[in-house]
């Protein structure tokens, strides 16, 4: 067991040298690679990367989802978004993007946000219809407009959710972000990806690194979620469960 | 009787194409030690006594086509000859590979000479010699130090060379060799591997020699699909590669020889070289004569443009070539 | 068209093929089709064999879970956590443990499986109405009958969704088994991203697994669950 465990820790432990000390290439044993600023700036173009894919994606979700669920249009679309993301690995879907449409930062940006858009989508278009009718009559009674029920009293009343919508998006695009440089877009996955010039340490490292970013990400975003989400509506969630199939079921449980 | 005189045209038009063909000779640089001899077919492989009793053998390959197609090609036909073969194909780079190597988790795998001596033994490629035999014997003389032996090199080289496609060279006047670009390249955009601007024994280097300064570095791992996007005009190229034998693309002349050869030469570890006997060192060199550039790029097409595996080109080379059935 | 030298036929190539330029090609999928099989077939292994490990293990946690409810913060807290790591990070992370093979594709598979069980469970169960657990035992049912014959058919539907998305995430995320060196779809996949006809047939069959596997889950669903389809 000792020679496996000692094999194991020194594999970790130059994983996580070359995170902090550049060392000589794999490809060119002359150039160095790895190291702490190379590793920053992986790191924050793989967070570059993310954010853009996040920023389409919700861009275009969120309207469609207010404007659908509104309307109470287009059930079987947003539900079922989620379920057909699912379906598609994301190594497909990056790689339809490389092989029909080609490589750089504009397909690939492209095709993490289209990973984006269904969990925003879903959760978007079921918490503006299960907004209280009643809140919504009110405000009709008030005069006011279809476009001012959804920016005033539906989305303040959906945040919570599509929130939660998002943070689901944010970890996997954070996560896929990894195997962007398979279209030529240089993220945390670059060592990964280009094992040849980075060499199994920088694999391995990279590894450890992205891991790190992820769940710093999800834990981030999870404490930001409980930071704004009002304690009626976070005892009512009860404890928010339903992470995966938001509130479908309580629709579901109310007919049944 | 009619009938018979068909296959005999057939078999004197044969000889006639061979005779043909080994007069006009490919590029091979040097072109020392015994010339290409296209015209003999190849003799089937017969077993090696007692090849079977022997320890087995693993072959490598590092982790491009060509490669894998060379590491099939050696495993199969010390199959055919009996030995008991394992593969660990597709390791990784030069470095990666030959540490496998060293280690002993691979017994053999196909390396060029070029790379051996400036890469694996950080000879400076300035002070590389660029001749055929005499790179082959530094190699065999530096890896013997290592309990490795060099076995005798093939036909055909697969050096760098730029290139670019037909449209651009028509564009800039139809350059023939690394030269012609020099006044041209300040608005060109060269690509290579990630580090290649960084490297001695690649733009670096052709900086220096060639005295061109060009407009701009596309790092990329792929070669000729960034001519296709538009992100790079000129690439390092593979002078066995496929795609230089469609007609898109140019490759230009190494005039002022800043190469030096990149003939492949199988690295054995000693002691499975012993185990494959002066028969097994016969069968990989038999099998590696026919191997030409143009052979060689053949086999490169059929497995990036016919999109074939480098198994089953493997396969079909040594039945072709008949030294399998 | 074919020239003979030294006995290999060299095709002249100047005319392009279909191949050639990266297209889809349904002549070369015919001839090549074959070459997908084992890929495909180990896909399917890793992903049925993961989610019913996954399951299992997930179920037993999310019983365990039910009684003793202090548990239910570690057991969803640590496979968050584990959702959380990329799986190309985690089939990496894996290697100098597990080895380079299906085992590690494996391990790293299961743990992606865990938390989509075990909070469907978990909800299912919770979900069961309170007056059913009365009645239940008023009727006299000792715990271990009521949580087989009430509380787990009543939380079927739940736990039958968290399978279906169990299963249509794990067969995305075996596509990057490859990493672990567990082969299955991905290795064909990135043998030639740039290639339609490979991307095409080798994603395509990738998410034709996962909407198999999706309706014959939801197909068993309506098999084990009679009364939800009187209801619906």
């Amino acid at each position: 067991m000792t020679p496996v465990l000692a094999s194991f820790l020194s594999d970790f432990g130059n994983a996580i040298e070359f995170l902090f000390k550049a060392q000589p290439s794999n490809l060119d044993p002359g150039t160095k690679v790895g190291g702490f600023s190379e590793m920053l700036s992986l790191t924050l173009k793989h967070i570059a990367l993310s954010a853009s894919a996040i920023g389409v994606g919700t861009a275009i979700a969120i309207p469609l989802g207010l404007y659908l669920g509104h309307h109470r249009k287009g059930e079987f679309a947003a539900i079922n978004a989620s379920n057909v993301g699912r379906a598609i690995p994301t190594l497909v879907l990056l790689t339809v993007f490389i092989a029909y449409i080609g490589v750089g930062f504009v397909p690939i940006m492209l095709s993490l946000a289209l990973l984006a858009l269904p969990p925003v989508l879903t959760n978007t278009w079921v918490a503006v219809t299960q907004v209280d009718r009643d809140s919504v009559d009110a405000a009709r009674g008030m005069g006011m407009t279809d476009t001012e029920i959804i920016t005033r009293v539906e989305l303040p009343l959906s945040l919570p959710t599509i929130f939660a919508g998002i943070r689901v998006s944010a970890v996997n695009v954070v996560a896929t972000a990894t195997i962007a440089p398979l279209g030529s877009v240089d993220s945390l996955g670059t060592p990964i990806i280009s094992e040849n010039v980075y060499g199994e340490d920088g694999r391995l490292g990279a590894a450890i690194a992205v891991s790190v970013l992820t769940l710093l990400i999800s834990a981030g975003l999870a404490a930001f979620q409980r930071a704004i989400t009002p304690e009626g509506l976070k005892l009512e969630a009860g404890a928010s469960r339903k992470r995966f199939l938001p509130k479908l079921r309580r629709r579901e449980t109310a007919t049944s | 009787m009619k009938a018979r005189s068909i296959p005999l045209a057939l078999f004197a038009a044969l000889l006639l194409a061979f005779g043909l063909g080994a007069c006009g000779n490919d590029d091979d640089k040097g072109g020392g030690g015994g010339g290409e001899d296209q015209g003999s077919k190849g003799e089937l492989i017969t077993k090696v006594p007692g090849a079977g009793s022997k320890p087995a053998i693993t072959i490598g390959s590092k982790n491009f086509d060509e490669q894998l197609i060379l590491g099939n090609i050696y495993a199969d036909a010390l199959k055919a000859a009996g030995f008991k073969i394992k593969t660990q194909l597709n390791i990784g780079s030069e470095v990666v590979a030959y540490k496998t190597l060293r280690q002993g988790e691979i017994d053999a795998y196909p390396e060029y000479t070029g790379t051996a001596l400036t890469i694996l033994f950080k000879v400076p490629v300035p002070k590389a010699p660029k001749e055929k035999q005499e790179i082959y014997n530094q190699v065999k003389q530096r890896v013997a130090e290592k309990q490795i032996t060099a076995l005798p090199p093939t036909p055909f080289e697969n050096s760098f060379r730029l290139a670019l496609s037909s449209k651009k060279a028509k564009e800039l006047g139809n350059p023939k060799t690394t030269s012609d670009l020099k006044g041209k390249e300040k608005d060109l955009k060269i690509s290579g591997f990630p580090e290649c601007n960084k490297r001695i024994d690649c733009l670096l280097g052709i900086q220096k020699t060639y005295g061109l300064k060009f407009g701009g570095f596309v790092a990329s791992e792929e070669k000729y699909d960034v001519i296709e996007n538009g992100s790079a005009d000129v690439i390092f190229g593979f002078t066995t590669d496929g795609e230089l034998t469609t007609g898109k693309y140019v490759k230009l002349e190494d005039d002022k020889t800043f190469f030096p050869p990149y003939n492949v030469s199988l690295l054995m570890r000693n002691d499975a070289f012993k185990e494959l006997g002066p028969e097994g060192q016969k069968v990989i060199e038999q099998v590696q004569k026919p191997l030409t550039e143009k052979v060689m790029q053949e086999l490169n097409s059929r497995v990036s443009l016919d999109k074939q595996e480098p198994e089953k080109v493997a396969a079909d080379y040594l039945r072709e070539a008949g030294f399998t059935k | 068209m074919l020239q003979v030298l030294a006995q290999i036929q060299t095709r002249n190539r100047t005319g392009g093929t279909c191949e050639a330029n990266n297209g889809f090609c349904p002549d070369w999928i015919a001839d090549n089709y074959d070459r997908y099989i084992d890929p495909f077939l180990q896909h399917v292994f890793l992903t049925v064999v993961s989610v019913a490990i996954g399951f299992a293990i997930a179920f037993a946690l999310a019983l365990l879970a039910h009684r003793k409810r202090w548990l239910l913060p570690a057991f969803s807290g640590a496979s968050e956590v584990l959702y959380a790591i990329p799986s190309v990070a985690l089939f990496l992370l894996l290697l100098p443990v597990t080895g380079r093979g299906t085992l590690t594709g494996l391990v790293a598979l299961v743990s992606y499986t865990l938390i989509f069980i075990f909070v469907n469970v978990t909800t299912g169960l919770d979900g069961v109405p309170e007056d059913s657990v009365d009645a239940a035992r008023g009727m006299g049912l000792t715990e271990r009958q009521l949580l087989w014959r009430v509380e787990v058919p009543l939380a079927l539907p739940e736990i039958f969704a968290g399978l279906r998305i169990a299963t249509t995430t794990t067969v995305g995320l075996a596509a990057l088994a490859f990493f672990a060196g567990a082969g299955g779809l991905g290795e064909e996949i990135t043998r030639d991203k740039g290639f339609q006809s490979n991307i095409a047939v080798a994603g395509g069959l990738a998410v034709l697994l996962a909407l198999v596997l999706d309706l014959l889950i939801l197909f068993v669903q309506r098999l084990m669950t009679p009364w939800r389809r009187a209801a619906a």
